[in-house]
């Protein structure tokens, strides 16, 4: 049996595990290393057991059992040290010597560090890991400042609110999750979850962390986050969520080709064609990654390959972004503000107490859209989008949602008579 | 409660009804409809209702008791009689009113206060046919009854709509048609109205020639010796000079066909038919009276029944039929400006003492006193300083119809009795009394066939309304005339009023109520329908004998109208007139939804050459222009007009469109013998107007000032409190703020928006979900469910926020088209599908989907579906 030896156990490798488990059962001999102490868990699933709404045991997707059924060697707590290209070989922390055939780094990314002075002080965390969740879990009730409106912030600060936690959330940007929302969403969302208790502060740059002790700048607890205009937000804890950086040391030093990402051609080969890489560490077509619906999609196609089947291409498709925060529904896609080149388009919005769209059409054909609360008709628009479908005739009822749009098809254009 | 008889309000056929306020049907005993009723009378009960009565008197919007209002009318028209005199004073009053308000105003007006500026709409509808009478007969009396339509060999419906405007009149004669086929129906009217569904002949005349054509009948029966010589000379004076004048204009056939519009074939034969049938009878109605000649026309068709002896006699007669419910009351208690009382004449010496002595004042009136739109204009000149109007509603039915406004804003004492809360009129006043609705009114009125019915309240007054008699009884009391106005019941004064008819009966008037002069209470509460004279029988003037001092008719010499040249600058003559399910100014049909599905938004129905030649759209909008107003409205093709002509209803008012009061257009001009105006001849200009968005809105609010509204009422609607539906159409960019401005605050909101299409629906809840307001503004006119968006305002809803802005469930059945039966709300493509299943007939549609089967207004309709189907 060829030997397969696979870098980290998120999300993507767990995926890729699964292809190729079920495409080639008897291929190979699997070896899985994980840096984490833990079996295969969701990452997604964070939120939720921050926020109380789950427990560890549910979000174990992938126990132990699992690897032993499909004859997995998982290696945990020891990270990768080295790879040795040559001789075709990973070395762990612990001094395991792992031979491979076939390579799949799937490193994942780390959080990114605010580039401001005092982000080491105690008290300043991240929230990525398991780890991380432990971590605030155990906090007793503090005041809690978290860097960053995006996704991962937005899902911190929620959750610690149902901590019990006063919690304020910085954002340098206007509006909320500002990659995936247009302004009115944004605001929306901001508007909802401080009716939850977050408190927000909106366009503001975080200048720096500072520490209780005046004099021992950059040591010690942690006091205070202080903002580019002087405004001092007094914190007991920081959670910095200001983005991911692809981890690509081990790549890095073993000599591949590492941009942001490591560099990987449409097969997720890397440079060296018997070590592939996946998920948030990659770097394909000038691109990287951090939502996990291209990750799969790039453990599927990996997987292809590995099990000698390989005949498909991993190309980016422009999906939809579908995000769940604390409960509240919000997908996106395409061209939704209108920026993009070819003229903005025209804007179509629709504003409900549950829930608000809002359509980018130009030429009579969606180029973007942004649901926000109700998303049942996502799907429907993601069609239309794909299909580069017309919307001409239908477009008074195209914010009404797929029940109405074919519906239309049985009604006039609307002019009443005013006789009989 | 157990159920009475009463009055239907509505048109001067005067039908009975039986009602217990739950269910309504017509009675079978009363005389005029033995049973049957129209739309409009059939769905009367759905009209009634608190919402928007008048309730309390109020001064200046302030809510008074009556004690003060009453004092304040009584001082300020003390104040002003005793320091201008009595004729700086008016009375403005309404064939709506019983006999009884009538006669006790006219009794304060001219016998007390002394001044005969009491003057009514009937004006506006009757005063031309009045003036025939008077002349023709020396009395205003109508000669024949409804039995007469039904057992002539040829009905002439001459100016009138009948089908539409008096529905059961209508169904009389189809129905008598219909036993004997042989029967001749022959229709006058510039228009091929929904009437022709009946005619043999349909005379398509341009509009003011009546007299033409009716002296051109004289001739020609001369010519054919068709005259009754020996009731000529016996029974008739003046009739050389007629036959002289009617002569003037030749008999060429050939050229007085052309000149009128008409075939000489359909033209001949017409006069053919006329010689031929002994039994004929002449209706006409507005479109003869409401002209510059009016009284003319009037007499130049009472002229050829004359001259052929054909006067009051079973099945030959003229016949005036009125518009409204009690504009025969009135004039027969002298409520016109031009009369006395009674049929006498005030510049009559012996007239006048006679009524003055049974009065017992002293004070009566001594002169004629202003006609209404002269009434109006000395409003407006302040030579006339207080003008009390019941009832009506001028600044809407009034020509030149702004100005009235304008004359009344700038009125001192403007007072106002009406059952309703809002109205174009009311909106002027600086009094307003609340008066009884038909429901709670207790009285007489009396109908085209001089036909004396009651009017039985059936419902309790709601606030403080008061019957109408017992307003104008205490301001006379508080002006300090007591002893003529010691009324305890309306009987009392029915009784007076009858007793009064006896100085008629002295000065050879046929008008006698002698009868019922000492009728108790309980007899009044008993009455029977009956015709005056109470005692002479269905028909007057049979015998040849007139109201006249000499005892003999006369003909009067009608000259023919002068022609003017239709200008450039205004091509098109606008006619008006009623439509089928509307009433006046829709201060009662506007309630009932269902009366808007027929015909729902105002319009002007032109013939489909001038629509193209002028460059509208069937369903467009049209701006039309007159000397003196304008009117913006929608456009209706109607192969029925007159290439040239235009027609637009008379019910739209500023309650219920933005700008479409008929009245506004037409220019105050008169019958120089009756002072009608001319509503039937305006000339206007005509302009295509196009919005760049269409919308509709539902709210309780004002609706907003843009360019077109109209308000649609439908009856699933009622339960949603003060929520009126509008369509909406303007011309200007809408900015979001002007959008928010037009809803009301809100706890909840639904909005969309497409900016670049014009697209914009906003939706306003309360905090139970319950929709407030809705509106859908789009390039075209949005879609909506008007049954289903009704519940979400009156339930609150489960139902998803995306249905409420679509304005229908996302499951919408198939759209049925418009309601062709309103009575049973059957719909077009309901009807078309019965046809197409092989209903062949009215009867069988009626079968199979009920259309029709009800008060049958909708059968000429029906007619043209099994031609437009089987086409």
């Amino acid at each position: 049996m060829k030997k397969l030896v696979v870098i980290g156990n998120g999300m993507a490798a767990i995926r890729l595990l699964e292809e190729v488990t079920r495409l080639a059962p008897d291929l190979y001999q699997i070896t899985v290393v994980g840096e984490e102490p833990f079996a295969g868990y969701n990452r997604v699933m964070l939120s939720p057991l921050l926020g109380g709404g789950t427990d560890e045991v549910t979000i174990t997707t992938h126990p132990h059992q699992w690897y032993r059924d499909r004859g997995i060697r998982l290696i945990t707590g020891s990270p990768v040290v080295a790879i040795r290209r040559h001789r075709r070989q990973v070395v762990t922390a612990a001094g395991h010597k792992l031979d491979y055939d076939r390579l799949v780094l799937a490193t994942g990314a780390a959080p990114r560090q605010l580039p401001v002075e005092g982000v080491n002080l105690d008290g300043v965390m991240s929230f990525r890991d398991l780890y991380d969740v432990r971590k605030l879990l155990s906090l007793s009730a503090a005041r809690v400042v978290v860097v960053g409106g995006g996704f991962l912030g937005l899902e911190a600060a929620d959750a610690l609110v149902k901590q019990g936690h006063d919690v304020t959330l910085v954002h340098s940007r206007g509006h909320l999750l500002n990659q995936q929302l247009d302004e009115a969403a944004g605001h929306r969302l901001q508007h909802d979850l401080e009716k939850r208790g977050v408190k927000f502060v909106m366009q503001a740059r975080t200048a720096a962390v500072e520490s209780a002790d005046t004099k021992t700048q950059g040591q010690g607890r942690v006091a205070a986050v202080r903002l580019a205009d002087g405004q001092r937000l007094p914190a007991d804890y920081v959670v910095q969520a200001v983005g991911i950086v692809p981890r690509t040391e081990l790549a890095d030093y073993a000599g591949l080709s590492v941009n942001q990402g490591v560099r990987v051609d449409d097969t997720l080969q890397t440079f060296d064609p018997a070590i592939y890489a996946i998920g948030e560490c990659v770097e394909h077509r000038n691109r990287t990654f951090g939502l996990v619906a291209p990750l799969y999609e790039q453990a599927a196609v990996c997987a292809s390959h590995l099990a000698e089947l390989g005949h498909r291409r991993y190309l980016y498709a422009d999906s939809a972004t579908r995000l769940k925060i604390s409960g509240i529904d919000l997908v996106s896609f395409g061209d939704f503000e209108g920026a993009g080149t070819g003229g903005e388009g025209e804007t179509l919005q629709l504003s409900l107490p549950g829930g608000y769209r809002r359509l980018q059409v130009r030429d009579n054909r969606i180029i973007g859209m942004v649901l926000y609360g109700d998303v049942s008709d996502a799907a429907f628009y993601e069609t239309l989008w794909r299909e580069h479908a017309d919307i001409g005739a239908r477009r008074q009822v195209l914010l009404l949602g797929e029940a109405f749009y074919k519906a239309a098809d049985r009604g006039g254009d609307g002019e009443e008579e005013i006789a009989a | 409660m157990s159920s009475i008889c009463t009055t239907c309000p509505y048109c001067g056929v005067g039908c009975g009804i039986r009602t217990d306020g739950k269910e309504l049907q017509g009675d079978s005993a009363h005389p005029a409809n033995a049973g049957r009723l129209c739309v409009k009378g059939s769905s009367v009960l759905e009209t009634l209702g608190d919402q928007d009565r008048l309730l309390y008197p109020d001064i200046d919007g302030e809510r008074v008791s009556w004690d003060r209002a009453l004092d304040e009318v009584a001082e300020r028209f003390r104040r002003i009689v005793d320091e201008h005199g009595p004729d700086a004073v008016a009375f403005y009053v309404s064939g709506q009113l019983l006999t009884e308000d009538y006669y006790v105003a006219n009794k304060l007006m001219k016998g007390y206060i002394g001044s005969a500026n009491i003057d009514t709409n009937s004006r506006l509808c009757m005063s031309s046919a009045v003036v025939a009478h008077k002349r023709a007969f020396g009395e205003d009396v109508v000669p024949g009854c409804y039995e007469d339509l039904e057992i002539a060999d040829l009905v002439i419906l001459t100016g009138s709509n009948t089908a539409w405007a008096h529905p059961i009149v209508y169904q009389r004669i189809a129905a008598a048609k219909q036993a004997r086929p042989e029967m001749k129906v022959v229709v006058i009217d510039p228009r091929r109205t929904a009437t022709c569904d009946l005619a043999d002949l349909h005379i398509p005349v341009r509009p003011g020639q009546d007299v033409p054509l009716f002296n051109g009948l004289l001739t020609w029966l001369d010519d054919h010796n068709a005259l009754d010589q020996d009731y000529i000379a016996h029974h008739t004076n003046g009739f050389d000079q007629a036959l002289a004048t009617a002569r003037a204009q030749g008999n060429d056939w050939d050229a007085l066909s052309r000149q009128l519009g008409v075939s000489k074939v359909d033209l001949t034969t017409f006069y053919h038919w006329f010689a031929a049938c002994e039994r004929t009878v002449t209706v006409f109605s507005q479109g003869v009276n409401q002209a510059r000649n009016g009284s003319d026309q009037g007499n130049a068709i009472i002229n050829a029944h004359l001259a052929t002896g054909r006067v009051g006699k079973p099945g030959a007669s003229p016949f005036s039929i009125t518009g409204q419910p009690n504009a025969m009351g009135g004039r027969e208690v002298g409520g016109l400006a031009n009369q006395l009382a009674v049929h006498l004449d005030i510049d009559n010496p012996e007239h006048h003492a006679a009524v003055a002595d049974f009065w017992q004042t002293e004070q009566l009136a001594k002169h004629n006193g202003l006609t209404a739109v002269d009434l109006f204009n000395a409003v407006e000149s302040g030579e006339v300083k207080a003008v009390w109007i019941m009832a009506t509603n001028p600044v809407d039915s009034l020509p030149e119809a702004d100005r009235v406004r304008h004359a009344l804003m700038g009125c001192d004492t403007v007072v106002v009795s009406d059952c309703v809360a809002s109205g174009d009129t009311l909106a002027c006043a600086d009094i307003r009394l609340p008066a009884l609705g038909w429901s709670e009114k207790s009285g007489m009125v009396t109908n085209s066939e001089r036909c004396i019915s009651r009017q039985r309240p059936f419902q309790p007054a709601p606030g403080e309304a008061r019957a109408d008699w017992w307003i104008i009884t205490e301001v006379a009391r508080r002006m300090g005339y007591s002893q003529g106005f010691g009324y305890q019941h309306e009987h009392e004064i029915f009784a007076e009023y009858s007793a009064l008819t006896a100085l008629a009966g002295r000065f050879g008037k046929r008008l006698d109520l002698t009868a019922a002069a000492e009728l108790s209470a309980d007899q009044y509460e008993q009455w029977q329908p009956q015709q005056w004279p109470l005692q002479g029988g269905a028909r007057c003037f049979a015998d040849g004998t007139f109201s006249t001092p000499d005892g003999r008719a006369r003909f009067v010499a009608c000259e023919n109208p002068v022609v003017r040249e239709i200008g450039d600058s205004f091509p098109i003559i606008l006619n008006s007139g009623r439509i089928r399910d509307q009433w006046h100014t829709m201060t009662r049909t506007g309630r009932a939804g269902r009366l808007f599905a027929h015909l729902s938004e105002p319009f002007a129905a032109l013939h489909p050459k001038d629509i193209e030649r002028y460059r509208l759209a069937d369903g467009g909008f049209v701006r039309l222009t007159s000397r003196v107003g304008d009117a913006l409205v929608r456009v209706k093709s109607d192969g029925g007009q007159r290439p040239g002509t235009a027609f637009m209803p008379m019910h739209w008012t500023d309650q219920f469109s933005r700008r479409a009061r008929v009245d506004a257009l037409v220019p105050a001009r008169l019958d120089p013998h009756s002072g009608q105006p001319a509503f039937k001849h305006t000339p206007v200009n005509v302009s295509d107007w196009q919005p760049r968005w269409h919308g509709w809105l539902f709210t309780a609010a004002t609706p907003p000032a843009v360019e077109y509204w109209a308000r649609v009422p439908v009856d699933a609607f009622l339960q949603a409190g003060q929520v009126q539906r509008y369509r909406l159409a303007g011309d200007a960019d809408l900015t979001e703020q002007q959008l928010h401005e037009w809803m009301p605050e809100a706890a909840q909101w639904l909005a969309l928006n497409d900016p670049s299409t014009g697209h914009f629906r906003r939706a306003a809840l309360d905090s139970d979900g319950k929709l407030i307001a809705w509106l859908a503004i789009g390039e075209t006119l949005p879609l909506c469910d008007v049954e289903w968006l009704a519940t979400c305002f009156t339930e609150g809803s489960e139902v998803q926020a995306l249905s409420i802005l679509a304005g229908q469930p996302a499951d919408a059945g198939p759209d049925l088209g418009p309601v062709i039966c309103s009575c049973h709300q059957v719909r077009q493509k309901t009807i078309e599908a019965a046809v197409e299943e092989g209903a062949d007939s009215v009867e069988a549609i009626g079968k199979c989907c009920k259309a029709g089967t009800n008060c049958g207004s909708c059968i000429p309709e029906l007619r043209g579906l099994l031609e437009t189907c089987s086409a």
